[in-house]
């Protein structure tokens, strides 16, 4: 605001002139209903969920291992070419405690988003998830979740899944606390060892992945 | 770069900051884009071209928001356009008025940025869940501060910043406000950083009082050629430099320390302006602060010192009205409001303001020839910068 203007227009309204019928108001009830084709890429990565498996795909171009999938690769802009089995262990990129649900109302029980990167993808290569079993209040998720820690997907009943990022339940803390090296989590092996795809830097410090669709 | 026009603001308008206003969109508009004239000292039958930036359509529940809000906005029968990059749209649709006169089609273009989030109920927040992936994330119960808590907390960890040096940023930001007349009622004000921090955790490390509100607002500049600029004013404030850049939606396969796309807008600005070192030829700047860590950031991100080291300009001072390089003396939109597409022209309108020494109680102690404006959105995507200068 210039100092050469003095007067600026607006009318603010406080809940009570709405209240007490001073300032009309038009309402709109509006219902939408979409449904979503999952794709080519995303169709094979939720049929492996059902599974108890997570794909990745790999890129020739830029020899990367992309967790979510994609049937193209954005930095090179070609196709990728490969279906990589990475595991469902990683490491905790950040984290936060959520006291708010979908419409801004206030929810009890925290809940904890985070950026877990997958242990067999490329470095870097994070999906958005839950952590779980990891306190209920602030000060105590605090004290247990650490960025770096290593963490693995707790996951619904096979008879229960659906084919969607919820066959996940939540990330949770490694039992072996004390792992500090890729691969020290336990989960080594866990799933085929067979590796098919040229391996990125860091990538099968693991020993899972490899199980090309 | 090769253009056609050099580029002056020569007026700028602003509404009130409002939790609820009575006025509609198109009201705001009009309001905004009127002041904005009379400070040019301009018609409206001047304006040869209209640029909109207006937020999504789903906060008004109005489809086509940039052509309903077009008869406020002065487009009616003019070439029109909107811009629309979510909440970097404010000072995208500044670099698109600056293309409009700098391509030589037109001498001279209204550029009005409005927002009206209070229709949308309960509340505005959850119109913004459908930024997130529909597949991979809106099934979690998302939240769309979410994004910024888990930013946020990876730039402490990287940098190892603690939740109340960040909140200094508050404390400041909310003290500017405190001397904008349009400041939204109950959002300037003098905090300490234990109130901050204190405050109602939203997001952890995110608080009530490190984030900034709901506002129903509209703001408007006017931009001329330099053959307009010299027969209307002896104090044009010329557009040295626009910078945008926009980075991949697989934000959870990037570092989010570091907003990267805020470097490259912010070196196409700089090199357009034939600025070498931001940190020596940027007098004052309006970072987007939609929430207080993303002042720091994106003063890492503008180049204006080194990864990591804003926290300690904030708290050297440096940062403040009478510090070497003041960031947001407007009070941004943690002190003022945020508007989303108006609170980013409020801040070009700022730094117009500022360098015409116009800005009143708000003006910087530095002299001022150089200053920033930028704006950030989508999903933690997009950078739009614009450099002024005298
Ligand atoms: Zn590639």
């Amino acid at each position: 605001m210039s100092v050469h203007i003095r007067d600026y227009p607006g009318i603010p309204l406080k809940d009570r002139d709405i209240g007490e019928g001073r300032v009309l108001t038009t309402e709109w009830h509006v219902k939408a209903q979409y449904a979503w084709d999952t794709g080519a890429a995303l169709s094979r990565f939720f049929r492996a969920l059902k599974e108890g498996k997570i794909y990745g795909r790999w890129c020739p171009g830029c020899d990367r291992i992309v967790v979510p999938p994609r049937m193209f690769c954005e930095w090179c802009f070609r196709p990728t070419v490969r279906w990589v089995e990475v595991c469902d262990t990683g490491r905790v990129n950040t984290f936060s405690v959520s006291y708010v649900n979908w419409d801004a109302s206030r929810s009890a029980v925290p809940r904890v988003p985070a950026v877990i990167e997958l242990d067999g993808a490329s470095p870097g290569m994070g999906i958005m998830h839950l952590l779980g079993e990891v306190g209920d209040t602030l000060e105590e998720i605090l004290r247990r979740v650490k960025v770096g820690m290593p963490v693995r997907a707790v996951w619904k009943p096979p008879a229960e899944r659906q084919g969607a990022i919820t066959d996940i339940l939540y990330f949770a803390p490694c039992r072996d606390e004390g792992a500090t090296e890729p691969g020290g989590c336990g989960c080594g092996g866990a799933v085929g060892a067979d590796r098919a795809a040229p391996t990125t830097s860091g990538t099968d410090a693991c020993g899972c992945g490899g199980g090309e669709g | 770069m090769g253009y056609q026009n050099r580029v002056a603001v020569v007026g700028a308008g602003l509404t009130r900051f409002m939790r609820r206003a009575q006025e509609t969109g198109k009201e705001l508009c009009f309001e905004a884009a009127r002041m904005a004239l009379d400070a040019a000292g301009l018609r409206p039958r001047d304006v040869e071209a209209v640029v909109m930036a207006t937020a999504p359509d789903v906060f008004d529940g109005v489809h086509m928001k940039g052509e309903y809000l077009a008869d406020g906005a002065g487009g009616f029968r003019k070439p029109y356009m909107r811009s629309f990059v979510g909440g970097g749209s404010g000072v995208f649709a500044a670099i698109h008025g600056w293309y409009h006169v700098a391509s030589g089609h037109f001498d001279t273009v209204l550029v009005v940025a409005e927002e009206k989030m209070s229709s949308c109920l309960p509340h505005p927040q959850a119109a913004f869940n459908g930024i997130y992936d529909q597949f991979l994330e809106r099934p979690l119960g998302v939240n769309l501060l979410w994004i910024f808590a888990l930013e946020m907390n990876r730039y402490m960890q990287v940098h190892k910043v603690p939740q109340e040096t960040i909140a200094l940023v508050s404390v400041k930001n909310k003290r500017n406000g405190l001397d904008h007349p349009c400041a939204q009622e109950g959002i300037p004000g003098n905090y300490s950083v234990e109130e901050i921090v204190g405050s109602e955790v939203m997001v952890w490390p995110v608080t009530r009082l490190m984030v900034s509100p709901v506002t129903d607002a509209a703001a408007a500049i006017v931009m001329v050629s330099e053959r307009v600029a010299k027969r209307i004013t002896d104090r044009p404030v010329w557009v040295k430099g626009v910078g945008w850049h926009l980075d991949s939606s697989y934000w959870t396969n990037r570092d989010l320390y570091y907003p990267k796309y805020v470097e490259y807008a912010a070196r196409m600005a700089y090199e357009m302006a034939g600025i070498t070192n931001p940190r020596r030829e940027i007098d004052v700047v309006e970072a987007y602060d939609p929430f207080a860590y993303k002042e720091l950031h994106h003063m890492e991100g503008l180049l204006l010192c080194d990864k990591g080291e804003a926290p300690r300009l904030l708290e050297k001072g440096v940062t403040q009205r009478d510090g070497e390089l003041p960031v947001c003396p407007s009070g941004g939109l943690l002190g003022v409001g945020n508007p989303i597409a108006a609170a980013g022209l409020m801040k070009v309108a700022e730094i117009f303001w500022q360098l015409r020494g116009e800005a009143g109680a708000r003006q910087v102690s530095r002299p001022v020839r150089t200053g920033l404006a930028q704006a950030w959105g989508d999903l933690m995507q997009v950078g739009t910068v614009v450099v002024l200068g005298v």
